[in-house]
């Protein structure tokens, strides 16, 4: 095979994903790289993900420079052996232009998942479902304190490859109502039974996210036979430590020069930390009833600077397949929460990671989970 | 969320602070939408660009008061509304006809909290349209936020998004305060992503809409977007520009200018509003003494010429400050060496 040359492209990694800046190249033209191997850096509203060379080959050409914006599906570089020509190259580049701008239409009006909302006893929902609807169980998403469906932007259409995954905004948060009750877990856990039975699912694997690990907790307590496993990331009920400057901060901090370090303490990696990552969360705090909502939840929660809620012993009682995600570098919640659970749990420690591997590391967390599923319905 | 034009952001504001309160009230010449002809419709247009279209069906006419072109009546019949207990929300049309009620603005809106010993409150809101560009002539085109901005006792808004209106409209009805909100009428048809949940924005705190190290670009409403488009320009240039939208010229966020032109040494303010007297000249002084030693070059300030609006169309895009002259000033404070003395 000879002269093969490779399309490099805006990748969408999220639904919700049109464009993405190219933060920078990890790669200089002339270079050979292996398939997988980092080729750049990606920034979306979201964060700033590295970007996975499709295929082996020679990076022939920066299309796009460092800075640039561009729609998801733009040409950003091109692979190539070294048989391909300059002028065989150019030529690419030149059609692949042309019909990627007359392409745009068609492109824009492909069925893409939508959210909708979800009536859950008096509260309304915003879910995002996606992947194929067959007879497997389908996948549950919860995220936790301060954040939204939006959160497993980098996982939701991996694992929908396989499943139906169902990501929705928890109360107070996102989209949906911003009502949450007493903000304890169990109530969390109560209206995502109602949404369970809304969607008519009659049992789902569940992954939870931080304080949505302990919600997931305690939805496996109350509708133990609707959890079909459970998936707990750096989840919160398994130790008594909480960062009270990452609660206090993210309620109190209204301009992103204050927010920002506050945001800081999710991951490990600081420069992940994007300017509109950081005014998304302001836009979401400016919500009427968003700050009151969370003021509760950090009341309930995280009274007196620890956590409220100890769910060893839900873990221990549930029957069902458990796995735990842990980046080793968690500053909210210490990775000491994953030491002494049950042998059965499956523990996967993350290095160099913070509070959110789902972002950090994406793809070995994705691996992960699917491959969990998989073992779990073969069983 | 969903993709809403300025025109939508706003009627929503309006729409969801009415639901939320009863002392909510709508005044104006048209506000109530004008009658379909003969046809018996009620809310035909809603208002003479349709931002309040739908109000007058949903609230009644206790609640949209459509009221005689006599704008000292009306803005006065608020002014005492709100001081009464209810929280009007008035229209001025174009802030041109200001000058029809000035002195129920000036001399008695704005006055009562501080000449009632801070017993007062008057929870009053004024929209108006301003700017140029739409072919509307010398006496429905003018920037008159320095106007307001001058008087003490008034807030005044100048928003420069979709996302920016709504949040700041919600702020400015649900503030004890009057409040002159304008709205800049070329920009009724933009779009951007804005909420569906009713939300605020707090008054005095800038927005960095760029972030960079050269040159700290200043502007106000409709001048952001221009000044975001000089930044990326610039930037593929290797000028790296801050650009700052204050959001409410009174009260203005002094503290974020002085930091952002500390840090970059560098000033470019864009203000639609004629030159003199004006924000441009009101942030020139500002930073001039109190960041003089952080200057590297002079202040460029980038107005219109000091001539009412034109009405023909090449003299009027001329007119207004373009992303071509911001893009020029800022090459020019960037490139800027002090001469050394021989």
């Amino acid at each position: 095979m000879s002269g093969t040359i490779i399309p490099v492209t805006m990748p969408k990694f999220g639904l919700a994903m049109t464009e993405g800046k190219l933060a920078s190249w990890s790669v200089k033209p002339g270079e050979t790289v292996k398939a997988g191997q980092e080729l750049a850096d990606i920034e979306t509203s979201k964060i700033t993900n590295g970007y996975e060379s499709p295929a082996e080959g020679i990076l022939r050409r920066h299309v796009a420079e460092a800075g640039e914006m561009l729609p998801v599906g733009a040409l950003i570089g091109v692979l190539a052996d070294d048989a391909a020509s300059d002028d065989d190259i150019d030529a690419f580049i030149k059609k692949f232009r042309d019909e990627f701008s007359s392409g745009e239409e068609s492109e824009a009006g492909s069925a893409e998942p939508q959210r909708r909302v979800i009536e859950a006893g008096d509260l309304k929902l915003s879910v995002l479902e996606s992947g194929v609807d067959h007879d497997g169980v389908p996948v549950l998403l919860i995220h936790g304190f301060g954040g939204d469906l939006t959160n497993w932007i980098l996982n939701q259409p991996a694992l929908a490859e396989k499943r139906k995954v169902i990501a929705f905004d928890l109360p107070g948060h996102g989209e949906s109502t911003k009502e949450v009750g007493d903000g304890s877990p169990v109530t969390f856990a109560a209206t995502i039974g109602k949404l369970i039975e809304a969607l008519a699912l009659n049992r789902v694997h569940v992954v939870g996210h931080s304080l949505g690990g302990a919600i997931a907790l305690e939805l496996a307590a109350l509708k133990g036979d609707a959890v079909a496993s459970l998936t707990l990331i750096d989840p919160a009920g398994l130790g008594q430590d909480i960062n009270m400057a990452f609660i206090g901060g993210f309620i109190e901090a209204d301009r992103r020069k204050t927010l920002e370090p506050v945001i800081g303490y999710l991951v490990h990696d600081k420069s992940l930390v994007t300017r509109a990552m950081v005014e998304n969360i302001i836009r979401f705090k400016r919500l009427d009833g968003v700050v009151k909502g969370l003021k509760t939840i950090a009341q309930t929660c995280f009274h007196d600077g620890k956590q409220a809620f100890g769910l060893r012993p839900v873990l221990e009682a549930f029957r069902g397949p458990v796995q735990v995600l842990w980046g080793e570098d968690d500053e909210i919640l210490s990775v000491s929460g994953a030491d002494g659970l049950p042998e059965s749990v499956t523990v996967i420690r993350y290095p160099g990671t913070g509070h959110m591997p789902q972002l950090e590391k994406a793809s070995e967390v994705n691996k992960a989970v699917s491959a969990f599923l998989d073992k779990a319905e073969a069983k | 969320m969903s993709k809403k034009s300025f025109r939508q952001a706003i009627n929503e504001a309006l729409r969801q602070e009415m639901r939320r309160d009863p002392r909510v009230i709508l005044m104006g010449e048209d506000v109530a939408g004008g009658r379909g002809g003969t046809s018996g419709v009620k809310d035909a247009w809603g208002g003479v660009l349709g931002v309040t279209k739908g109000l007058l069906t949903e609230f009644g006419e206790d609640r949209v008061l459509d009221t005689p072109i006599s704008e000292a009546s009306y803005i006065g019949a608020a002014a005492g509304a709100a001081a009464t207990g209810l929280r009007p929300v008035a229209e001025l049309m174009f802030v041109d006809f200001v000058g029809c009620c000035l002195d129920q603005i000036m001399n008695q809106a704005a006055k009562f909290r501080y000449m009632f010993g801070g017993k007062a409150r008057t929870p009053l809101v004024i929209r108006a349209m301003y700017g140029a560009g739409f072919n509307a002539a010398a006496q429905h085109s003018q920037a008159l936020y320095p106007l307001f901005t001058h008087i003490p006792g008034l807030k005044v808004v100048v928003p420069s998004s979709p996302y920016e209106a709504k949040g700041l409209l919600i702020e400015a009805i649900r503030d004890d305060d009057p409040v002159i909100f304008l709205e800049n009428k070329v920009m009724y048809d933009d779009e951007e992503d804005v909420p569906d949940d009713p939300y605020t924005i707090p008054f005095g705190e800038a927005n960095l809409t760029r972030e960079g190290d050269d040159v700290t670009i200043v502007a106000f409403g409709r001048m952001v977007k221009f000044a975001n488009e000089a930044a990326d320009r610039l930037a593929k240039d290797g000028i790296s520009c801050t650009v700052i939208d204050p959001r409410t010229t009174s009260p203005l966020d002094t503290g974020t200018i002085l930091d952002c032109v500390t840090d970059t040494g560098r000033l470019v303010i864009v203000d639609e509003s004629s030159p003199r007297c004006n924000l441009a000249t009101d942030v020139a002084a500002l930073v001039a003494e109190e960041a003089f030693d952080a200057l590297k070059a002079p202040i460029r300030r980038v107005c219109p010429p000091h001539t009412p609006v034109p009405f023909a169309t090449v003299l009027e895009n001329l007119y207004v400050p373009s992303v071509e002259k911001i893009e020029a000033a800022v090459r020019a404070v960037a490139s800027y060496r002090v001469k050394e003395e021989a």
